[in-house]
């Protein structure tokens, strides 16, 4: 990602150390990842230490230090979706695209992460991929959802 | 837009708004929240334009996309103004025949709600069961107004209780009628809000802060969404109202990042608000100033918690701080800030233009006011329901929520999130209120509702909880980081039938230890899901651990699928759909699954045509062998082979 | 700044305001157990070793001692059944991690906890945050921090930073209970090739 992007990200949020995150949020937004040049980037004109940085790209879940998969698979694991079998819908998509949640398949296909909770309780279980939401999921349904997945 | 200068001001623009208004007029309003956008909202909306751009009737009738009015289960959701005709699950095919009927002033009757139970049919808004028996104070203006449209807000009388405090009260007046009213905290604390408000105002520090806590962690609740997508305003002036009583001048609305559409609206409000002149310098004419920043969330259920959200308006990893100096005095950066969540913020209105006396006549002797739950899980109407303190549980899971859906039996209600807990049938007339669900040793939490039937194991509700809790730990202490993954592990072994002698009481000294030594409240309350789901639902616990049984027959371990050769009739619907072909059987021959294959997915016990019911769940007892082979012919009564 | 008299264990203490119990214990000869405490840096709060009963206006409450200000009529006790419960127990999960660290070792014994109740686990990092708190606050060289969180968290040191500064210093490896924070240098120093000097140290 070019350093250009990067300071104009910076810039918009008015360059304090406490608009760390949120600059974060938006190059992850933009690149699906961060890289460690935009975290070197960040930290010098923020100025703020590197470990800061780091403990704040891994402890939240926003934030992939790795480059993620072309479909980005969320699987809503939210009470209501619990109760309703999400754990389910879990197991197949698990089975189907051969990564857990957390990870990116070797061919940058599909990544897959657990959510707690889009506030789309009605309609449980809930699975969002790419950005849309698919409800009433099952594994069956689930299923005919990521055969359609180029 | 014109700046508003002054509340006479105010006025005059609200009166021009609505003098632009006919009120005879047809207004086709569409839900546009999260939840019916992914029903499909967004396909009807436009097909709702289109048609009415071909019937060519773009003088006549209006549409407008609104906020979540709560009825999720039956979304998408279309009211129509002004007779407030109310159509359920409308799809795009719909459409044509609605306008029509709205241009011929007919109704669509195979559209509007019909209840399951008597079949009695609700054509307006306000007689549907569902929204009758709530008092929907803050929620009810939802489907009248266009979250992306502040006139929308002012027709509908927004910003006259700022414009009356800014000017006909002084903030200690605002301070006196806030207290008055008791109201107490909607994010789960329940802490007096004036009391709050008031502790940082007698703060010495010149610089404070507010803050809408928009985080709502809860997985199952999403009350706060609703709020904030659909009526982003009235936050923002019980935000406003509360930074002039307690002497700040900025304030943070910290939105969780899963809410795109909460964010965006809000973000959208806030520059609306600013061109008006009823946010940003000199508000309404006033002198008196107030700016605020929209914060996102960045994927932790541990910044809901108030100092750890404050650390997180730092630019730091939201790890919670010690409390003993309370954040209304010592916050953000060390400065008085006072966090509310979004729902009380959004009472604040109400209370000053209609007085805390009007506030108070909802609710119970410590309860006052209205709350919005989100009545989810296994319930037939799934959504938001707002109603008066008091109101019995009962009520609300079957008069309001209609019950449990597929003839099953009612098991229990988890309140509270993951720091709650589990209210069991027997005790369903308790009133919901702070200190009765506290009482029973659950809490009010932010109003997450989850129904459980007789299908849902409790030991793995609390294996569940745990785990949730376990991922978001910040894992600064050690009871919490070292003492619930202790926990987890336990309940881990038990689910999978390896619990034995001895857990129950080392998972109860665990949570002793995180409920008086952890840093804070997720930690403190970590351990209440387990121990109410122990206190009411023991002998599920005792059956998982003596005689490694799920009596839900839930748990995947503790469960084997078999299917009864006497009810069996050969007809491979189960052999088909099985994803692991683990079911052995033919035309005419009786199946019998693999228990070796089996990877209790269920299918086929959910594919089992109704009329056979052969498939069933066992646990805690050896699974029948397999019938001979040559014993597999099927017998078919009446057709002798 | 303002006197201040208190409770600790039925003797009455004289505090300055803004200390904490700690401090005030500390300077009338009470112990208290601390792990993750250190007079150079903020109290930190998270081992939880030094909770005790607070009483004050007839409420008692279980506080950590580090973080907990004193205040006037304050009664304190140190020792309880609760308190030795807590305690116990947080040795216990805390030796799962390091069964064999010194600092746990004789504290183990007073409070009569079993090294064996939970199992053990894989990494013996206690976190008591002493490394990176001293790195960061006295040293300033913000040279190791933390990563991700809860069971997963971790130290871990910057690579290009520790090669600069850490072999010259090393004046966290004194603190760490555990000599976790030993093993995570190690394994960055034979990481780091692109870092190392081409020179010997």
């Amino acid at each position: 990602m070019d350093i250009g992007k990067i300071d104009k990200i910076i810039d918009r949020h008015g360059g304090g150390s406490d608009s760390l995150i949120q600059v974060l949020l938006e190059i992850q937004s933009e690149n699906h990842w961060l890289p460690g040049e935009a975290l070197g980037r960040v930290g010098e004109r923020l100025r703020v230490p590197l470990t800061r940085i780091r403990h704040i790209a891994t402890f939240y879940k926003a934030f992939s230090l790795v480059p993620k998969g072309r479909h980005e698979i969320h699987v809503c694991m939210g009470t209501a979706c619990h109760v309703r079998g999400a754990q389910r819908v879990l197991d197949t998509v698990q089975d189907l695209t051969g990564i857990r949640p957390g990870e990116t398949g070797l061919d940058l296909k599909y990544s897959l992460e657990t959510v707690n909770c889009v506030g789309c309780c009605a309609l449980g279980p809930v699975l969002e991929i790419d950005g849309k939401t698919h409800g009433k999921m099952g594994p069956a349904k689930a299923a005919a959802v990521l055969k359609n997945m180029e | 837009m014109p700046r508003i200068n002054s509340p006479e001001d105010l006025e005059k623009v609200r009166q021009e708004i609505l003098a632009a208004r006919d009120p005879g007029r047809p207004c086709i309003s569409i839900c546009a929240g999260t939840g019916c956008l992914a029903s499909g909202a967004g396909e009807v909306i436009a097909a709702f334009k289109a048609e009415i751009e071909k019937q060519d009737l773009q003088a006549e009738v209006n549409t407008r996309e609104t906020g979540c009015p709560g009825f999720c289960e039956r979304g998408p959701v279309v009211v129509i103004y002004p007779e407030e005709i109310c159509y359920l699950q409308v799809r795009p095919e719909d459409v044509p025949e609605i306008v029509s009927a709205v241009k011929e002033k007919k109704v669509v009757e195979r559209l509007v709600y019909v209840d399951p139970a008597t079949g009695e049919k609700a054509i307006l808004e306000a007689d549907i069961p569902f929204y009758k028996h709530q008092v929907r104070n803050l929620i009810g203006s939802n489907i009248r107004i266009d979250p992306k449209r502040i006139e929308d807000y002012l027709a509908i009388g927004g910003y006259s209780a700022l414009a009356r405090v800014l000017f006909r009260m002084s903030a200690g007046e605002v301070l006196s009628e806030v207290k008055k009213s008791n109201l107490r905290g909607r994010g789960g604390g329940g802490f007096p809000t004036g009391r709050k408000w008031e502790e940082s105002r007698n703060a010495p520090d010149p610089i404070k802060y507010v803050i809408v806590n928009a985080d709502e962690g809860d997985p199952g609740a999403f009350m706060d969404r609703a709020l904030l997508e659909g009526n982003p305003h009235s936050t923002l002036e019980g935000l406003t109202i509360g930074a002039y009583a307690v002497g700040a001048r900025e304030g943070y609305i910290y939105v969780r990042q899963e809410y795109p559409l909460a964010v965006e609206n809000v973000i959208i409000a806030i520059k609306q608000a600013e061109e008006r002149g009823l946010l940003g310098k000199d508000i309404l004419g006033s002198g008196f100033d107030f700016t605020v920043k929209v914060h996102k969330g960045a994927g932790a259920f541990v910044c809901g918690e108030s100092s750890a959200l404050m650390t997180a308006l730092e630019g730091r990893a939201g790890e919670p701080r010690p409390k003993y100096i309370h954040t209304a005095v010592k916050g953000v950066w060390d400065h008085p800030s006072v966090l509310n969540n979004v729902e009380t913020w959004a009472n604040v209105p109400l209370i000053i233009n209609k007085g805390a006396g009007w506030f108070m006549q909802f609710g119970t002797e410590r309860s006052k006011g209205t709350k919005i739950f989100s009545l989810v899980g296994k319930i037939t109407n799934t959504g938001l329901v707002e109603v008066p303190m008091g109101i019995a549980l009962r009520d609300v899971i079957y008069k309001i929520g209609g019950g449990i859906p597929g003839g099953k039996r009612f098991k229990a209600v988890q309140t509270g999130g993951p720091s709650g807990g589990c209210i069991p049938e027997s005790l369903l007339d308790l009133e919901v209120g702070f200190d009765e669900l506290s009482r029973a040793g659950s809490m009010m939490g932010s109003g997450g509702m989850i129904v459980m039937d007789e299908d849902t194991c409790m030991v793995d509700v609390a294996r569940y909880f745990l785990n949730f809790l376990t991922d978001e730990s910040c894992g600064k202490c050690v009871p919490c980081r070292e003492g619930i993954r202790q926990m987890l592990k336990l309940l881990d072994n038990i689910v999978k039938g390896k619990g034995k002698e001895g857990d129950i009481e080392l998972l109860e000294a665990l949570s002793e230890t995180a409920i008086d030594a952890s840093l804070c409240a997720l930690g403190k309350t970590a351990p209440n899901p387990f121990l109410s789901t122990l206190k009411y639902f023991r002998e599920e616990y005792e059956a998982h651990i003596r005689q490694k049984r799920c009596p839900a027959l839930s748990c995947k371990e503790l469960i084997a699928y078999h299917i009864e050769p006497e009810k069996c009739r050969a007809c491979m619907i189960c052999a088909k759909q099985c994803p692991v072909n683990a079911i052995a059987g033919g035309k005419n021959l009786i199946h019998v699954i693999d228990q070796e294959k089996c990877t209790k997915c269920g299918t086929c016990f959910e594919v089992c045509p109704a009329r056979f019911g052969a498939v069933r769940k066992l646990s805690g007892e050896p699974v029948p062998a397999p019938i001979p082979e040559d014993a597999r012919a099927v017998s078919r009564k009446g057709k002798e082979t | 700044m303002s006197e201040i008299l208190l409770q600790i264990d039925g003797r009455e203490v004289r505090a300055k305001a803004g200390m904490t119990v700690l401090e005030a214990a500390q300077r009338a000869g009470i112990a208290i157990p601390t792990l993750c405490h250190h007079e150079k840096l903020e109290p930190y709060g998270g081992c939880r070793l030094c909770t005790v009963e607070a009483e004050v206006r007839g409420w008692t409450k279980l506080v950590a001692a580090c973080c907990y200000p004193v205040e006037s009529d304050l009664v304190v006790r140190t020792r309880s059944e609760k308190v030795d419960r807590i305690r116990r127990m947080i040795l216990e999960l805390l030796m799962a991690h390091a069964p064999d660290a010194f600092a746990l070792q004789d504290l183990a014994k007073e409070y009569g906890a079993d090294r064996d109740r939970f199992e053990k686990e894989a990494s013996f990092c206690i976190h008591c945050g002493l490394c990176v708190r001293y790195c960061a606050e006295v040293k300033k060289a913000n040279a190791v921090g933390f990563i991700d969180r809860g069971t997963r968290r971790e130290i871990c040191f910057v690579p290009e930073i520790a090669a600069k500064e850490c072999w010259q210093c090393k004046e966290c490896f004194p603190l760490c209970p555990t000599e976790a924070l030993q093993a995570a240098y190690v394994l960055t120093e034979a990481l780091n090739l692109k870092n190392r000097p081409l020179s010997s140290k």
